[in-house]
C-alpha cells in the first residue's frame, strides 16, 4: 500500500507541475564564459531592484550559447545569448532556418587577453612574433626561408635572444573556449604575418594559412589547462617559470601575486586596453531574440540595466568586475539601438 | 633415536620464509591503509583550513541617518540607497576629501549595504527621518583582509586593499565598528556574484527538490523491479537479457543520461531546463541500476524457508512476498537507496547536460523553477575570480560532505539495527 502511495505522489508531482511549463517568468540566458561573470552581475542588480525573477544565465561558451539561442522562438529556447565574439555568418544562418530572423546585437565592452606569469618571477617583454614562434606548431624555418618545420624552440632565449633562458610552458584555454579563439586570431595571426611569405599565403591559399597562423603546438609547450582560469592562477604560483593565458579580470583580481606581460611595449592595464593601445583585446557581446522582448517578463529593464551608466559606464560596476567600457560615443550609440530594438541584418 | 630433519618444533629455512612472506604482506596491506588515510587527512585539512573561515564574515557599523531628502518620490524601492550608504560613510570620514579617495572609502562597504537598507525601509517605514547605527557588510576584499588572506606587507601597489583603506580599517578596529560575526547570510541566501553575500540555501533546496523528485521515481520503480525479477519472472533468456543489462547500465557513465535526457525529456516531452524535475528524473534514470541491483541483492538473501513456510501455511505467492519476504528485505533495499541517493547528491556530469550548472540567484521554491545543486554551486564557485569564493568552495564542500557521511551513517545504522542473522 505504501509503495502505490509512494507511486501516486510521484505521479501527481508530475501532473501538477506541468502547467507550470505553458509560461516562463524569468529571463533564460545562455553563452560565453567570459561575459558570464559581467552578465551574471548585471542579472544579480537587476534582480535584487526591480522586482522581477532574477535571470538565470548557463555559461555553455559562444559557440554552444548561439546553438542553444538558435534553436527557435518559444518559452523552451534562451532569450538572450552572451558570446565572447561576433556571431558568425553561418550560425545567423540557422537562427534564421529556425525562425529566429530577428536578433538585437549589443557590444558590452572589452576584454584584454593577457598572459601572465608568477611575481615571483620576472615580467617578460613579448611581440605577437614571439607569441607565434613559441606556440606555433609549424613555423619558419631560420635556417630556410619561405619554408616550414615543426616547432623546434624549447625556451624563451631560442626564439628571441632578449627573452630569459626557460623552458616555454604555457597553460591556456582549451578549444572549445573563445578566450582560445580571440588568442589564435589577435595574437598569433598578428605574429605569423610578420613573416612576409605567410602574410602572402593570405590571398593565395587561405585556407592553409589559417591553419599556420590558428594551429598550437601539440608536444607539451602548450598546456590546455581548462576552463577553470582560478586554476591556471594556482598554477602559475605554484610553477613561476610557466605563463598563463586568460581574461583581464582573473588578472585585475590576482594581481597581488601574478603579473601580466608586456605585450610589444604596452602592460595589460584598464587604461591601455581601453584606450586600445594594447593589442590583445576583443569586444565582448550579447544577442537578443527580439521576438521574445514583449514575452517574457522583465525583458526591457534586463535591458535598461545592462546599458545603464551605473552598469556599463566608465564607473560602473562591470568595470569593477574587470570588463573594460566602450568609449562614450561608441556606448550611447548602442544604448540608443537596444533602446530602438535595432534588428541586425540577416545575411 | 634419529634425528629428523624436518621437525614441527624449531622450524626451517622454508617454514621461516613463508613466516617472512606473510609478514612482508601484513606489512605491505597497513602502509596502504596508513597512504589513504594520509590523503584523507590531507584532503580534509585542507578543505577545513580554507573553508572554516567563511563561517564568519565582516561587518562594519554605520552611523545611518535616514534622510528626508532621499525619500522624496513615491516608490521607497526606487530611493537610492548607494547613495544614503555612501555619505553614511563619508561622514563617519570627513578628513576625506578628494574624489579618488572617496572612492576608495566606498570601497570598504558591500554593494549589499545598499540591500539592507532597503529592506530595513520596507519593513518599517517610520524609521525615515530618524539616526540608527547599523551593521552592514564589508566588501569581500576587507573581509579576506581582516582574515589575513591578503598580506598587509606587500607593497601597496600589488596589494587590493591599499594603504589608506588599510589606514582606515585600523580606524575602525579602534573604534569597534568592525568586526566579524557568525555568517549567517550563508546559509539564509541564494548564489550570489558578491563573495560575501552568497549562500548556499539555493543550492540546498535546489538539491532537496530534485532528490525528491528521484526518490519517488527511482524507489518504486527499483523495489518492483527487483521483486519482480527476483519473485516472479520466469527464468528465461529475456530474464537473462533484462539482468545482464541493468548491471551493464550500473557501469554507464553519468553524462550519458545527461544526453539522454537533454534528447527525450527536455527535447521531445518538452520539460523545462534547469529545473529540478529534469534534473531529478535523470538522476533517477541513474540511480535505478543501484537500487535495483541491491534490491535483489537482499532477496536473494532472505532464506527460502521463510517463504516455504508462507506458502506452506496456505499463503498466495503474493502474500509471501509482500507479507514476508518484502518485509526482511527492506533494511537492505533501502541502505541500497540511500547508497543511490549519496551518489546523486555528488553528481555533476549529467546536469551539465540538462542546463542545471547556471547561475541561479532566487531560491528555488518549487520543482519547476530553476536550480543549482550542491556539487554543482561548488563547481561555479570554484570558478569565480574573486578570491572570496576560494572560502565559500571549501565550506560548500564541507556541507556536502556533511550530507553525504550522515547519509552512508544512516544507512550503516540501518544495517545494523535491522540486519538479521540468519
Amino acid at each position: 500500500m505504501k509503495i502505490k502511495a509512494i507511486c501516486a505522489a510521484g505521479a501527481l508531482a508530475l501532473i501538477m507541475s506541468s502547467p507550470a511549463m505553458a509560461a516562463r517568468h524569468y529571463i533564460s540566458i545562455v553563452g560565453s564564459s567570459t561575459v558570464y561573470p559581467f552578465a551574471t552581475v548585471v542579472a544579480e542588480q537587476f534582480g535584487k531592484t526591480s522586482g522581477f525573477k532574477t535571470p538565470k544565465i548557463e555559461s555553455t561558451g559562444s559557440g554552444g550559447g548561439f546553438k542553444l539561442f538558435c534553436g527557435g522562438v518559444g518559452v523552451k529556447f534562451p532569450d538572450i545569448s552572451n558570446a565572447s565574439r561576433a556571431i558568425k555568418a553561418s550560425e545567423m544562418k540557422k537562427c534564421a532556418a529556425n525562425g529566429v530572423k530577428e536578433i538585437v546585437e549589443v557590444k558590452i565592452g572589452y576584454d584584454g587577453i593577457v598572459l601572465a606569469n608568477a611575481k615571483s618571477g620576472a615580467p617578460l617583454k613579448l611581440s605577437r612574433r614571439d607569441i607565434f614562434l613559441a606556440l606555433a606548431k609549424q613555423v619558419p624555418n631560420p635556417a630556410k626561408p619561405g619554408e616550414l618545420i615543426d616547432n623546434p624552440y624549447k625556451t624563451w632565449k631560442e626564439v628571441n635572444p632578449s627573452l630569459p633562458n626557460t623552458p616555454i610552458e604555457v597553460l591556456g584555454p582549451p578549444p572549445t573556449s573563445g578566450t582560445r579563439d580571440a588568442f589564435v586570431e589577435l595574437a598569433m595571426e598578428k605574429g605569423a604575418k610578420t613573416f612576409d611569405f605567410i602574410k602572402a599565403m593570405k590571398k593565395k591559399d587561405k585556407k592553409t594559412y589559417k591553419k599556420i597562423c590558428h594551429t598550437v603546438r601539440e608536444d607539451g609547450a602548450y598546456i590546455e589547462a581548462g576552463e577553470n582560469d582560478n586554476l591556471i592562477v594556482q598554477k602559475l604560483q605554484a610553477n613561476p617559470k610557466s605563463i598563463g593565458i586568460f581574461g583581464f579580470s582573473y588578472l585585475e583580481q590576482n594581481s597581488d601575486v601574478i603579473q601580466g606581460s608586456l605585450i610589444e611595449g604596452k602592460a595589460p592595464t584598464f587604461e591601455a586596453i581601453a584606450s586600445g593601445d594594447y593589442p590583445v583585446s576583443r569586444p565582448l557581446f550579447f544577442y537578443v531574440k527580439k521576438a521574445h522582448v514583449d514575452v517574457i517578463p522583465g525583458m526591457k529593464e534586463y535591458l535598461d540595466e545592462f546599458t545603464s551608466e551605473k552598469a556599463w559606464g566608465n564607473d560602473g560596476y562591470l568595470a569593477d568586475k574587470g570588463m573594460i567600457p566602450m568609449p562614450n560615443a561608441e556606448r550611447s550609440q548602442y544604448k540608443a539601438d537596444v533602446k530602438a530594438l535595432k534588428t541586425m541584418e540577416m545575411k | 633415536m634419529s634425528t629428523t630433519k624436518n621437525n614441527l618444533l624449531t622450524p626451517d629455512k622454508a617454514l621461516k620464509k613463508r613466516y617472512r612472506a606473510e609478514k612482508r604482506f601484513q606489512r605491505m596491506g597497513i602502509f596502504a591503509i596508513f597512504i589513504s588515510l594520509c590523503f584523507i587527512v590531507f584532503l580534509f585539512t585542507t578543505i577545513i583550513t580554507d573553508g572554516y573561515t567563511a563561517f564568519t564574515q565582516t561587518y562594519i557599523e554605520l552611523d545611518v541617518h535616514f534622510d528626508k531628502k532621499y525619500f522624496m518620490e513615491e516608490n521607497l524601492a526606487n530611493a537610492n540607497f548607494p547613495s544614503l550608504v555612501k555619505h553614511s560613510l563619508y561622514a563617519m570620514f570627513p578628513q576625506v576629501k578628494s574624489r579618488r579617495d572617496k572612492k576608495m572609502l566606498k570601497k570598504l562597504i558591500s554593494p549589499a549595504a545598499a540591500y539592507t537598507l532597503q529592506q530595513m525601509v520596507k519593513d518599517d517605514p517610520k524609521i525615515i527621518g530618524s539616526s540608527k547605527k547599523i551593521w552592514v557588510l564589508a566588501d569581500d576584499d576587507v573581509d579576506m583582509m581582516i582574515k589575513g588572506k591578503i598580506n598587509r606587507n606587500l607593497n601597496n601597489q600589488n596589494r587590493r586593499i591599499k594603504d589608506l583603506q588599510l589606514a582606515w580599517i585600523d580606524t575602525l578596529i579602534k573604534e569597534g565598528k568592525l568586526e566579524k560575526r557568525f555568517n549567517t547570510q550563508f546559509f539564509t541566501s541564494g548564489d550570489s556574484r558578491e563573495p560575501e553575500l552568497a549562500g548556499i540555501l539555493g543550492a540546498l533546496a535546489g538539491s532537496f527538490f530534485t532528490l525528491l523528485i528521484t526518490l519517488s521515481l527511482s524507489f518504486p520503480i527499483g523495489v518492483a523491479t527487483a521483486v519482480y525479477l527476483e519473485e516472479f519472472a520466469p527464468a528465461n533468456k529475456w530474464t537473462d537479457l533484462i539482468e545482464v543489462n541493468i548491471n551493464n547500465l550500473a557501469a554507464v557513465p553519468s553524462i550519458i543520461f545527461g544526453l539522454l535526457g537533454l534528447a527525450i525529456f527536455i527535447n521531445f516531452w518538452g520539460i523545462p531546463r534547469s529545473t529540478p524535475l529534469i534534473g531529478g528524473i535523470v538522476l533517477a534514470l541513474m540511480t535505478l541500476p543501484t537500487i535495483i541491483i541491491a534490491g535483489r541483492a537482499s532477496l536473494k538473501s532472505i532464506p527460502p524457508s521463510i517463504r516455504e513456510a508462507a506458502l506452506g501455511v496456505g499463503a498466495s505467492k503474493m502474500q509471501t512476498v509482500f507479507h514476508h519476504v518484502l518485509p526482511l528485505a527492506m533494511p537492505g533495499m533501502l541502505t541500497g537507496t540511500i547508497i543511490g541517493m549519496a551518489q546523486a547528491l555528488g553528481e555533476t556530469a549529467p546536469l551539465l547536460m540538462i542546463g542545471m550548472v547556471a547561475f541561479i540567484a532566487d531560491v528555488p521554491a518549487s520543482l519547476t523553477d530553476p536550480a543549482a545543486v550542491l556539487p554543482v554551486q561548488i563547481y561555479l564557485w570554484a570558478d569565480s575570480p574573486e578570491r572570496a569564493f576560494t572560502e565559500k568552495t571549501s565550506a560548500a564542500i564541507m556541507i556536502l560532505l556533511a550530507f553525504l557521511i550522515s547519509m552512508n551513517s544512516l544507512s550503516v545504522y540501518l544495517r545494523k539495527k535491522f540486519e538479521i542473522k540468519w
